[in-house]
């Protein structure tokens, strides 16, 4: 069944497939594809510009075709390198190129890894349900002043507070869709805008908590164990030793990173597996036509309502374990800039596809730390890469191909036929080839 | 109003769908007025009449898209006016449409998956958690999605994305996707248009199949010979209302149906 499923992105438009694996024969028509569209790329204007677009974007689909090939184990090992990895990320080697002017531990931490779960919720409803949100900040405040009020003012411990946080900003996240995802499009998207300034202003005025100065002394999460990574080889040369990654101090960035590296891969697991159900394909057919969808029995209005549940909730889960770090929160970390930025950073990426989102993510949150040594001109550089972007690669730089399909269309893929699909004419030849 | 010509299926002769009095306003246009219409089960029944006859608006106040102004959609003991249209579906009326409306971008086997999903019952834990039953499921989806195509003629595609298809065989996907609901009636617009000689022969097979497997059809179709040649029923609107109801043979040589279509007085035919 994996391998039907992985072969089937592949198989397009190649009806060379002998028993659902495809033939090398079938791949030659897809490389040729490919390596046409290279030339193409270096007749468009602006071409030292476009070239390495084009380029990641042919490496992006040479990945997937030849993902789409590998089997079950091949797969298992790539996910366990792509941890370790992430493991092994905190080092002060990888750190001295990654992020030369701040704490590479602590930026990993928040905004890297804070962007990435963030953009990964938003990604539900953005990219799979294909409702704008741009208020998606208000449920990372939620999380946020949980773990403030929840820890500060009841005692309550850091893991009970998540649990309680995603709870109350799943249903925040039902508040606010119940009465508005009648709305389509652009209302929902100002609706939503709305939300995310009342939830700011509202916490700004409320003197239960803290007002304009939020809520400092947030208690950080229990120790779970003191061990400490030992100070000999590899470890030393890793530049990982002497890590406690249970214990969350004051000071060191390291262990939130991993706690936020773990919050994000329970995440996947579960945005990932409700991709492929019955539930990403609600998802799907609410993007491409909903009143076809709705008459086919998909209760529309269900499943839209718990896609903004579920990227509230993670959005929440975000904000509790950036709380938990901070120490303090006040309302004006939670400004639009923060809805903006993760919706950029999922468009960017590549809407509706994982990796794509995450690493938009991962730009987004990394870029303006990277070169903040061109000071006041770093935003302005930034808004240049990210307009860079969207000229070249405006299906973002991962996109899913489905997805890509749909903005090519323009119309999200409703009821147009446009002219590549076949005739009855067409058709009949077809009929008499065979 | 004659009673059904021979109907293989079981249950002959029991009414599934009754409209009564079915009225529909939109503003000052009158699209049905006053319709009364009984499809019994097993049969295969074709409302024709000309263009803005409104056909298609019966077919959308059955599914549940439009609410009626007046008058009572029955279903197999139920009231279904008024209803959700995904509620409709569940029941066990399912529809293609006009102008192709698959899921352009998905493949053909998920489209027909996304019907199939209408009698699941895994919710977003088990579908998040991977439970045993979520996993049959989807693997019992999966079978079925297959098994229609096989029926419809499509599964030498199924892999590919709808809008990649040919339009025959997307017209036949739409029908596969809409036979995945496991519909008790099966409305089908226009299911010709847009096919050759060839394909339309085929798809008289199809309908006649659909029909053999128990279920109940009520068809719009333009193209006179097929509907001629299968329906056991016809009923033809003019202007919202029905002006002739029967036998084909009865209907061919209906008065008021030729001049509907002709245009001209009976008698100066």
């Amino acid at each position: 069944m994996k391998t039907n499923e992985s072969t089937r992105e592949r198989t397009n438009g190649s009806p060379t497939v002998t028993n659902g694996r495809p033939s090398f024969a079938a791949l030659t028509p897809r490389a040729r594809d490919l390596a046409g569209r290279l030339p193409a790329a270096l007749r468009a204007p602006g071409l030292p510009l476009a070239f390495p677009f084009a380029v990641l974007g042919l490496v992006a689909d040479l990945f997937r075709d030849w993902w789409g090939r590998q089997t079950g184990y091949v797969r298992w090992a790539i996910y366990g390198l792509l941890i370790v990895g992430a493991l092994l990320l905190p080092s002060e080697q990888v750190g001295g190129f990654m992020s030369p002017y701040s704490d590479w531990a602590q930026l990993l931490f928040f905004p890297i890894g804070g962007y990435i779960l963030l953009a990964i919720g938003l990604n539900v409803v953005v990219g799979q349900a294909g409702l704008l949100d741009l208020g998606y900040v208000a449920f990372f405040a939620i999380g946020g002043y949980t773990m403030a009020v929840f820890g500060t003012k009841f005692g309550w411990s850091f893991w009970e507070i998540l649990v309680l946080g995603v709870l109350l900003s799943a249903l925040s996240g039902v508040i606010l869709g119940a009465p508005t995802l009648r709305l389509r499009g652009d209302y929902l998207a100002i609706v939503t805008l709305g939300f995310g300034e009342i939830i700011r202003i509202a916490a700004r005025n409320t003197d239960y908590i803290g007002g304009p100065n939020g809520i400092s002394g947030i208690p950080h999460p229990p120790t779970l164990s003191e061990w400490t990574v030992p100070e000999s080889e590899p470890f030393t040369t890793l530049g990982l030793a002497g890590i406690a990654p249970l214990k969350y101090g004051a000071l060191d960035g390291r262990p939130y990173y991993y706690l936020m590296l773990a919050a994000i891969v329970v995440t996947i697991i579960f945005v990932k597996r409700l991709e492929s159900s019955r539930v990403g394909r609600a998802w799907a057919s609410i993007r491409e036509d909903e009143d076809a969808a709705e008459l086919m029995g998909v209760p529309t209005f269900k499943f839209k309502l718990a896609a903004f549940a579920i990227g509230a909730a993670i959005g929440g889960a975000a904000g509790v374990i950036y709380g938990s770090q901070a120490t303090s929160i006040i309302p004006r970390n939670y400004e639009f800039i923060i809805s903006a930025t993760i919706l950029a950073a999922v468009v960017l990426g590549g809407s509706g596809n994982l990796p794509g989102v995450m690493l938009g993510a991962f730009l987004v949150a990394w870029i303006p730390e990277r070169i903040r040594g061109l000071q006041e001109y770093r935003i302005l550089v930034f808004g240049g890469v990210l307009v860079l972007l969207m000229i070249f690669r405006p299906e973002g730089l991962l996109p899913s191909r489905r997805r890509k399909a749909e903005l090519a269309e323009g119309t999200g893929g409703m009821g147009s036929l446009g002219a590549e699909v076949g005739g009855p004419t067409t058709h009949a030849a077809a009929e008499v080839g065979k | 109003m004659s009673e059904t010509k021979e109907a293989p299926a079981v249950g002959e002769g029991r009414p599934i769908l009754e409209l009564s009095g079915l009225t529909m306003r939109f503003g000052g246009v009158v699209a049905i007025n006053g319709l009364d219409l009984t499809i019994n089960q097993g049969e295969i029944f074709a409302l024709i009449g000309p263009n803005g006859a409104g056909k298609t608006t019966v077919f959308n106040v059955v599914t549940g898209v439009y609410r009626p102004t007046e008058g009572s959609v029955g279903f197999s003991g139920h009231r279904i006016d008024g209803k959700k249209r995904f509620a409709v579906t569940k029941l066990g009326v399912a529809r293609t449409f006009q102008n192709v409306r698959l899921f352009h971008n998905m493949t053909a086997r998920e489209n027909v998956m996304v019907g199939a999903d209408a009698h699941h019952r895994t919710g977003f834990v088990g579908a998040a958690l991977g439970l045993p039953w979520h996993r049959r499921e989807e693997r019992d989806g999966r079978a079925k999605a297959k098994e229609l195509l096989d029926f419809v003629g499509v599964s030498h595609r199924m892999e590919e994305s709808a809008k990649n298809l040919p339009y025959g065989d997307q017209r036949r996907l739409e029908i596969a996707r809409a036979l995945a609901t496991d519909p008790k009636l099966l409305l089908l617009d226009e299911p010709a248009a847009g096919m050759n000689p060839a394909e339309k022969i085929e798809l008289q097979d199809l309908i006649k199949r659909i029909r053999d497997t128990g279920r109940t059809v009520l068809l719009i179709e333009h193209d006179m010979s097929l509907v001629m040649g299968i329906s056991d029923r016809i009923a033809v609107l003019d202007f919202g209302q029905k002006i002739a109801e029967g036998l084909p043979a009865e209907v061919q040589n209906n008065a008021r149906v030729i001049e509907a279509y002709l245009g001209a007085p009976a008698d100066a035919s």
